[in-house]
């Protein structure tokens, strides 16, 4: 009879154990969908599902890569300018040529006007990425832009630190640089705008990665003298700075 | 489901115990209703309970002392169940960066899931002493060896790419906390040559580094001295310095995911086959051929031979003794079997200090031609450095000490030269580590040996064995399983320049 006791109590515990783990689940800052927690959970016990969730990533980065290809048949027939505008808007982005005032922009739906053609051999000055997929592969599309004074890059999800540090190749023309709101952006990405000795304006606020953002900010100023540095969403009273600067 | 009907009423019928929702909560596991509603019944009977379990105590009791009498299989010695198995298709000793590098590639190009067995035997699980964990975590392009450009260049490649190689499956992401700071080389009048055929060697295999008059690095950064300095070269991208226990432990989560097991022990010995074979030159030579490796375990006599067709050596500093267990080395000196394997723990301080007015977010690793480098550590001011002491300096390896008398009189006034910021300057800690210094010509060693057909090196890379192991771990899963190399041809960094007495050395500024 106090076997069958143990067995109660064990069964309590092992409630218990599921609840606190349910808790410690929600408490984590993304919890990930219903579906995808159902198929994580099937992973744990079939390989097929491990499988077919494993090609879903693949698909997935495969997707994105495809996204973000050379657009080498392009610039083949239409030169470098061309083909990285045509980059831009098949992303959803939006340029400007170099001694126009009127941008591109491609609307909603991704549709845009192929007008942009008129404009062979005119390199851009203004390019807008805002809220697209472009990552560091899809940069090779515009490295050719030796004239690229403004980048726009605000809430891009798949920019990274290794993005900014291949950012040196506007080193020589690159004025305005936008990157807040970047999930994926950390300090050790910052450091490497360090190139970027001609930048008068950068954007950098509410990046969620970046910690002791008010210790940052004051380093960013440091090592960009001349740039004026943009950070909103952050907390960042001096106190607080100077507590992170004893912390660390 | 009988069960289940009757439970809320019995429920009810004991009051406080449990209400009826909290039991839909339990298990879904058949039995598990029966027996919560056995318990609800009989929970009244307490002093019945004691007498059962007594008689339960009693039984088990009587069961063990019937197994130690003479005639059973009980003994009193502790089993350890940690032992590896008796049969393996491979197994890596060391468990280094560079030894589940290789696990995660073997595992990775494998065909068929589980396909090859691989074991990774580590004697120190807490890496107290290996170099991995204390080493400075710094990835550059700047050598002067197109093969180590490669290296560089495909591991710097792996790590931007780091989640889809390394991610696991409802794991968090890896993040390497890599900071993109660039290397930075001071060169003087007398090697800036050199710098520049190295700049332009760089180059050509496609790495971004830029080349600095001593003016464009005092616009660079203020902070610099640039008195002594005829040329700098800078590196663009792909460089800078990462947390090395993360990468460590991406390759080791991935790997055990992958279905690597890793077993605490150490290797002690060898059991193999010898062919003897005769040279064009008529000299007599063994061949070996590793049978089973002796895994020792640790604090206890106990041992288990791992038969095995492949053995991998990465332990690093000490594979030179390693491969000494198997006679390498020990033969007669001017035979084949009297080249040893060059390949020897070299003590190497690392120092923190602490400077309020140093150097900021911009710092790059800065190495200067007198030997000595620095690098930002975190934002607070804080900063990591060190130099390699002169080869007669060497200090002794059996321990690891810190000697702070070496940074009072080398490193200090040097650095203090370089950034005058730093004549200020407290030093808050320091550690030391071992470098898997290769004695022949410092770069690493991968391949088969010639006398032993079934042991692959991955070692003595002296310095850069962190940044180059994810392409190295590849290189060597593709000697094991493909038989040559297929992406990155490294056939130069094998054991034929060590026989041929050809080294194959950087040429470096410092
Ligand atoms: C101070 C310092 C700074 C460095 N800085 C850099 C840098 O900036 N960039 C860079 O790329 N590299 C750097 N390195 C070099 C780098 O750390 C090494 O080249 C690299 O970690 C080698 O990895 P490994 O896996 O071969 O060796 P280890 O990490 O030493 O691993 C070998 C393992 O094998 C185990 N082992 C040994 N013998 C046996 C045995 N008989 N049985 C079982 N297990 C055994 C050991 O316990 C050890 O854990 C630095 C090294 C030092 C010391």
């Amino acid at each position: 009879m106090s076997a069958s006791m143990v067995v109660l109590h064990r069964c309590c515990q092992r409630s218990a154990l599921l609840v606190a783990r349910r808790q410690w689940m929600s408490s984590s800052a993304s919890r990930p969908p219903l579906v995808s927690r159902l198929l994580l959970f099937l992973t744990q016990r079939f390989y097929d599902v491990e499988m077919l969730v494993s090609w879903k990533h693949h698909f997935k980065r495969n997707q994105l890569q495809k996204t973000n290809a050379y657009y080498g048949y392009t610039e083949k027939f239409y030169g470098t300018d061309i083909a990285a505008a045509y980059y831009i808007l098949k992303l959803g982005g939006g340029v400007r040529f170099v001694g126009q005032s009127e941008w591109f922009h491609a609307d909603r739906r991704g549709k845009f006007s192929w007008d942009f053609l008129k404009f062979k051999n005119t390199p851009l000055e203004e390019v807008d990425m805002s809220q697209t997929l472009i990552n560091y592969t899809g940069l090779r599309n515009l490295e050719t832009q030796k004239q690229l004074r403004t980048l726009r890059l605000r809430g891009c999800p798949e920019i990274d630190d290794w993005f900014l540090a291949r950012l040196h190749v506007f080193q020589d023309s690159l004025e305005e640089l936008d990157i807040s709101d970047c999930p994926r952006i950390t300090t050790g990405g910052l450091a490497a705008l360090r190139n970027l000795k001609r930048l008068k304006l950068l954007y950098v606020s509410s990046l969620p990665r970046v910690s002791c953002p008010g210790l940052v900010i004051i380093l960013l100023e440091e090592m960009l003298p001349q740039c004026q540095i943009i950070a909103e969403g952050y907390d960042h009273s001096v106190r607080q700075a100077e507590g992170e600067r004893m912390e660390s | 489901m009988a069960a289940w009907r009757q439970l809320p009423g019995r429920a009810r019928a004991a009051p406080g115990l449990l209400t009826s929702t909290r039991l839909t909560q339990l298990p879904r596991d058949r039995r598990a209703p029966l027996t919560c509603r056995r318990s609800l019944c009989t929970s009244g009977s307490s002093p019945n309970d004691y007498f059962k379990d007594l008689q339960a105590q009693l039984a088990g009791m009587k069961k063990k002392a019937a197994d130690v009498l003479p005639g059973s299989s009980w003994t009193s010695l502790e089993i350890n169940t940690d032992l590896p198995p008796k049969r393996a298709d491979i197994v890596i000793v060391g468990g280094g960066v560079v030894g589940w590098s290789i696990a995660y590639w073997l595992k990775q190009k494998e065909r068929v899931r589980g396909g090859v067995q691989v074991i990774v035997v580590e004697r120190d699980p807490t890496y107290t002493q290996a170099s991995t964990v204390l080493s400075v975590g710094g990835i550059r392009q700047q050598f002067s060896l197109l093969e180590n450009i490669h290296l560089s260049l495909a591991s710097a490649d792996f790590m931007r790419n780091i989640n889809d190689h390394l991610g696991v499956l409802n794991e968090e992401p890896v993040d390497l906390q890599f900071n993109h700071s660039g290397y930075l080389f001071l060169a003087n009048e007398k090697v800036a040559h050199i710098m520049e055929e190295n700049y332009n060697t760089q180059r050509l295999a496609g790495a971004k580094v830029s080349l600095l008059s001593p003016t464009q690095v005092k616009e660079k950064f203020p902070w610099i001295n640039t008195e002594g300095v005829a040329l700098a070269s800078y590196g663009l991208e792909n460089e800078g310095w990462f947390d090395p226990w993360t990468l460590l432990n991406a390759f080791k989560r991935k790997a055990i995911s992958m279905g690597v097991t890793q077993f605490c022990g150490e290797v002690t010995g060898f059991k193999t086959l010898t062919n003897i074979m005769t040279t064009i030159d008529d000299e007599k030579v063994g061949v070996q051929r590793i049978k089973s490796v002796k895994v020792q375990m640790p604090n206890s006599l106990q041992y288990q031979l791992v038969d095995c067709a492949v053995v991998v050596n990465a332990a690093g500093a000490f594979s030179g003794k390693l491969a000494e267990m198997l006679g390498i080395g020990l033969g007669p000196k001017d035979s084949f079997s009297g080249i040893p394997v060059p390949v020897e723990p070299r003590k190497r301080y690392v120092y923190v200090v602490h400077c309020p007015d140093g150097p900021g977010l911009d710092t790059p690793l800065l190495i200067d031609y007198s030997g000595v480098y620095f690098r930002r550590e975190g934002l607070g001011g804080n900063y990591i450095t060190g130099m390699s002491p002169e080869e007669v300096e060497e200090p002794d390896t059996n321990d690891l000490e810190v000697d702070h008398q070496f940074f009072q009189d080398k490193v200090w006034p040097k650095l203090a030269n370089r950034v005058p910021a730093f004549e200020k300057l407290k030093v808050s800690s320091a550690w030391a580590g071992f470098y898997d210094y290769n004695t022949f010509d410092q770069n690493g060693i991968i391949g088969m040996h010639p006398l032993i057909n079934n042991m692959y090196f991955a070692t003595g890379f002296s310095g850069h064995g962190l940044q180059h192991s994810p392409a190295v771990g590849r290189a060597v899963a593709e000697l094991i399983l493909d038989g040559n190399f297929k992406t990155l041809d490294l056939s130069n960094f094998g054991f034929k320049r060590i026989v041929e007495q050809e080294p194959m050395l950087e040429r470096n500024i410092v």
